[in-house]
């Protein structure tokens, strides 16, 4: 058994941060990642950090154009905490020695990106991500922060208190993928969840693989609500053949989306008379699938994005990154001929219910990045808004771990703060399938996870953590054990098929209700999962297996939640609510998970801030 | 647990774990006649042969290392990356190999293919030479099971160079750095860690304290960073002419040639190099 202060799950950009934080606060602080740290998917954003940096723009700014590309669904609190503090979190970064880009003078350049009325996003080439996540693991070296690399957490121990407000949080359960030992970590102070974003919940995405969103379903089956778990963003650049991401700064740069006709379609089709391609990723993701749908598309497949004019200078200056993704991964060389795009899955502005001190409902529990919904992105994500994200408020959520005095979140978390309970009409009953007469779910944990269910009764820290750990060394031995069955491959293909024909940018009543008909499948066919590998040996087999019963969670609760909400917002479009619903729809949806059958209630969007009140307006770029 | 497996175990004396390993390697012949029958019904696209490096301490049948050989579907773009998920999805859930992001950024899938240190995912079979593609693990490094290498000598290294800027830093205003020194530590700020320059390099296969390529590197990142002062500068200089450091490097162009991310590796060591005898020369 391991013990620590603070456990930190996930070792991306939030998690990193959050380890730093804490540690700054004299913790005692661990990373437990399934990844080594320079592995984690930061690595792999491109664009940029928004910050207010320069004479001329100002938070006030930031903080409206981030309401307005939320669609009036993010909180006033954590917008304004976010637009605040990014700038000296971003200053941080290059105290620490991360390679911004420069100017003349030799300051950080900023640039341009979707949705944003001054350039303020500050970035390192085409490759912002990569230098964020480098630079943050240096100081986790340099502070000589405990890393436990290549161990999976797969299990939360939290007590058993009937209500989710009444419960805590005392560790984690991670199994070593080298050699297969299962141990507990212990945390004192408390856990925080950093594991980042689920995109593969879908086929076609800009995520990597690692992204399975074990850190939210994890937290939701041990009680804490799902926030806003409809609103996925599609980004509207990816390579069609990969889903590789083409980073929006080729837009801000000054590239151009033409449809086959050879037309600019973002003017010249009227879907952003103002700022064309320059306009928030939900309007520019729809237009090319329109265009691609009235056949006006290439290959009836993609649309073309042209930075040729740009000059090799500029573009090798600033996007260098881009030309070798495209000529690596789609055998095109943008400084040649126009790049092929279309929009993919790429990250999800929902998550684990938090406040602005990563709170979540459960005591010592806390999440932070795009595993968590504080919520700062509301129902569509402004480019350049991820990564102040994650420092912003992986900052926190590790001070607040670690102890240090903060002022009460506005942001209230947990059941108690809901204003009203939501009912969809599903075509099948959805949540957690029990066909065992023990009460022990076929994939070795107890039905439905619930920690309530077991009569109560475990509230101690050291019962918590102990049983935790019985518990997941008794699943990973029946998952070793059953000799034949249906393999985790399977069952994630059909899943993420379902999810990129249904849940996609477009989206209808008939094919939400086909997904869940298919989650329903895929959580019937895991009933009799089994891992075909029997080496403790860095076993994949095994840990893709488990990570696979997180995305049938959060695949079901980011289609149940798009089911309920009919109304069209931000990312989220229904063909039959094709208008914004202010008077019904300003509201979170939350889902809980009430023994494997999900409670749907909302949640209010608070719209007043310190600084001003947030009116919800037209949008129009 | 069914009540027959229990029985089971009771009449014999092995021990449930090796009795699971031999009940899950009993399915290994069928699964390769499930392999076989998949190959030959194969439709229009076009296949690639995989030749791919399997070992497995933990399990008797692959106690002694093999290549196994995976026809795997290849339209146009397939990466080498894709052809073994593919193997590994449908065909054999146990073959083994580290990647994450598919983009070349994460650095986990760098493999030796072909008689050379790539990313799996970065490297496009129909661009490959050889067939059949021979998949194998990174030389010069120990092997845990199947592509997977231990990389902890390889962290060790890197962090024995103190990798972490040591600027004294102004509190609130960033420090300004000219473009030209950006641009001069820009490609070995590159680095992705994956490896695969370490594993090229002949020395560092004959020296396990050579600090290698990829930790002179992120030393010169640093090194020559104008955010840094000279008193640090020279700690790192120190660090770098230790009887392991710079001075064991034969410019052998191993480690820049196979580099994902075009570092020009050998050239930075070898301007360290230059540095460090402008260091000495002082004291002569």
């Amino acid at each position: 058994m391991h013990e620590h202060d603070v456990i930190v799950v996930g070792a991306g950009g939030a998690g990193l941060r959050a380890a730093v934080a804490a540690n700054e606060e004299g913790a005692d602080v661990a990373l437990v990642s399934k990844l080594h740290p320079v592995r984690s998917h930061t690595g792999a954003a491109e664009g940029g950090i928004n910050a207010v940096l320069r004479d001329g723009d100002s938070f006030e700014s930031h903080a409206e154009d981030t309401m307005k590309g939320s669609d009036y669904l993010g909180d006033a609190p954590a917008i304004e905490t976010l637009c605040h503090q990014s700038p000296k979190e971003t200053v941080q970064l290059e105290h620490w020695g991360m390679a911004f880009s420069r100017d003349d003078d030799g300051r950080m350049s900023q640039r341009p990106f979707g949705g944003l009325s001054f350039p303020r996003t500050t970035y390192a080439g085409a490759e912002t991500g990569h230098h964020l996540l480098h630079t943050m693991y240096e100081q986790v070296v340099k502070r000589g922060i405990t890393v436990y690399d290549e161990w999976y957490v797969s299990r939360l121990a939290v007590t058993d208190h009937a209500e989710p407000e009444d419960r805590e949080c005392h560790g984690v359960v991670a199994y070593d993928v080298q050699t297969g030992e299962v141990d507990a970590f212990k945390a004192r102070n408390g856990v925080i969840l950093a594991t980042g974003g689920p995109g593969q919940v879908y086929d076609h995405t800009t995520n990597a693989v690692a992204n399975t969103g074990d850190g939210p379903a994890m937290a939701y089956r041990a009680g804490v609500p799902l926030e806003d778990m409809e609103f996925i963003q599609f980004h509207p650049t990816t390579l069609p053949s990969t889903g590789v991401l083409i980073t929006e700064g080729v837009r801000g740069e000054g590239g151009i989306l033409y449809n086959a006709e050879g037309e600019r379609f973002m003017f010249e089709g009227g879907y952003a008379k103002n700022v064309g391609e320059l306009a928030s990723r939900d309007v520019v993701a729809r237009a090319e699938l329109t265009e691609i749908n009235a056949g006006r598309g290439f290959e009836d497949d993609y649309v073309h994005l042209d930075m040729r004019h740009l000059g090799e200078e500029r573009i090798t200056d600033r996007l260098e990154n881009i030309i070798h993704l495209s000529e690596d991964f789609e055998g095109v060389n943008p400084l040649e001929d126009p790049m092929r795009v279309k929009p993919g899955q790429h990250y999800a502005m929902g998550g684990i219910e938090v406040s602005e001190n990563g709170e979540t409902c459960i005591n010592g529990l806390y999440a932070a990045g795009e595993c968590a919904c504080v919520s700062v992105h509301g129902s569509n994500r402004l480019g350049g808004n991820a990564l102040p994200e994650l420092i912003v408020f992986g900052a926190r959520a590790g001070r607040h771990a670690a102890g240090k005095e903060m002022e009460t979140a506005e942001i209230e978390t947990g059941p108690s703060a809901s204003i009203g309970s939501g009912d969809v009409d599903t075509p099948v009953s959805p949540g957690a399938i029990d066909t065992s007469e023990d009460g022990v779910a076929a994939d070795g944990g107890r039905a439905g996870d619930d920690p309530a269910t077991d009569g109560g009764a475990v509230v101690g820290m050291d019962e918590t953590v102990e049983r935790a750990l019985d518990e997941e060394q008794a699943r990973i031995e029946h998952l070793l054990e059953k000799d034949d069955g249906v393999q985790h491959a399977d069952i994630r293909s059909k899943l993420q098929e379902s999810m990129t024909e249904n849940v996609n940018v477009f989206r209808n009543e008939e094919g939400l209700k086909q997904a869940l008909r298919d989650i329903r499948e895929a959580r019937e066919a895991y009933q009799d999962v089994y891992v075909n590998d029997p080496s403790r040996t860095f076993n994949t087999d095994l840990q893709h297996t488990i990570e696979t019963r997180n995305l049938i969670d959060l695949a079901e609760a980011i289609t149940l939640s798009a089911l309920a909400r009919t109304e069209f917002r931000g990312a989220h479009w229904r063909e039959e609510h094709q208008d914004r619903d202010d008077e019904n729809w300003i509201k979170h949806t939350m889902l809980a998970w009430n023994e494997g059958s999900p409670d749907l209630y909302y949640a209010p969007v608070i719209l007043d801030g310190e600084d001003k009140s947030y009116e919800p307006k037209e949008r129009h770029y | 647990m069914s009540t027959q497996l229990q029985r089971s175990e009771q009449e014999t004396d092995e021990s449930p774990q090796e009795q699971r390993l031999e009940r899950k390697s009993l399915t290994e012949g069928e699964r390769e006649a499930q392999r076989t029958e998949e190959e030959s019904t194969g439709d229009e696209t076009p296949r690639a042969h995989l030749k791919v490096f399997r070992y497995d301490p933990e399990v008797e049948a692959k106690r002694e290392p093999r290549f196994d050989d995976f026809h795997v579907p290849a339209p146009q773009g397939t990466t080498v990356l894709d052809a073994l998920m593919y193997a590994r999805d449908e065909f054999d859930s146990t073959l083994t190999f580290r990647h994450s992001c598919r983009q070349a950024v994460c650095g986990s899938d760098a493999l030796f293919i072909n008689g050379s240190q790539r990313l799996g995912c970065q490297t496009q079979i129909q661009d490959l030479d050889q067939r059949p593609v021979r998949v194998e693990p990174l030389p010069h490094q120990e092997v845990e099971k199947d592509l997977v290498v231990d990389m902890e000598h390889f962290y060790d290294q890197m962090e024995a160079v103190e990798p972490y800027f040591q600027g004294e830093t102004p509190d609130e205003e960033e420090q300004l750095q000219s473009r030209e020194n950006r641009e001069k530590v820009k490609m070995s700020t590159r680095c992705i860690w994956c490896g695969a320059c370490q594993s090229s390099c002949n020395i560092a296969a004959g020296d396990n304290e050579y600090l290698g390529p990829a930790a002179i590197n992120k030393a010169y990142r640093f090194a020559m960073d104008e955010r840094e002062d000279d008193d640090i500068k020279q700690h790192r200089m120190n660090i770098l002419e230790q009887e392991h450091g710079v001075w064991r490097c034969q410019t052998q162009f191993s480690c820049t040639e196979v580099c994902p991310k075009d570092i020009p590796l050998t050239e930075h060591i070898q301007e360290m190099k230059r540095e460090a005898v402008k260091d000495n020369l002082k004291f002569w």
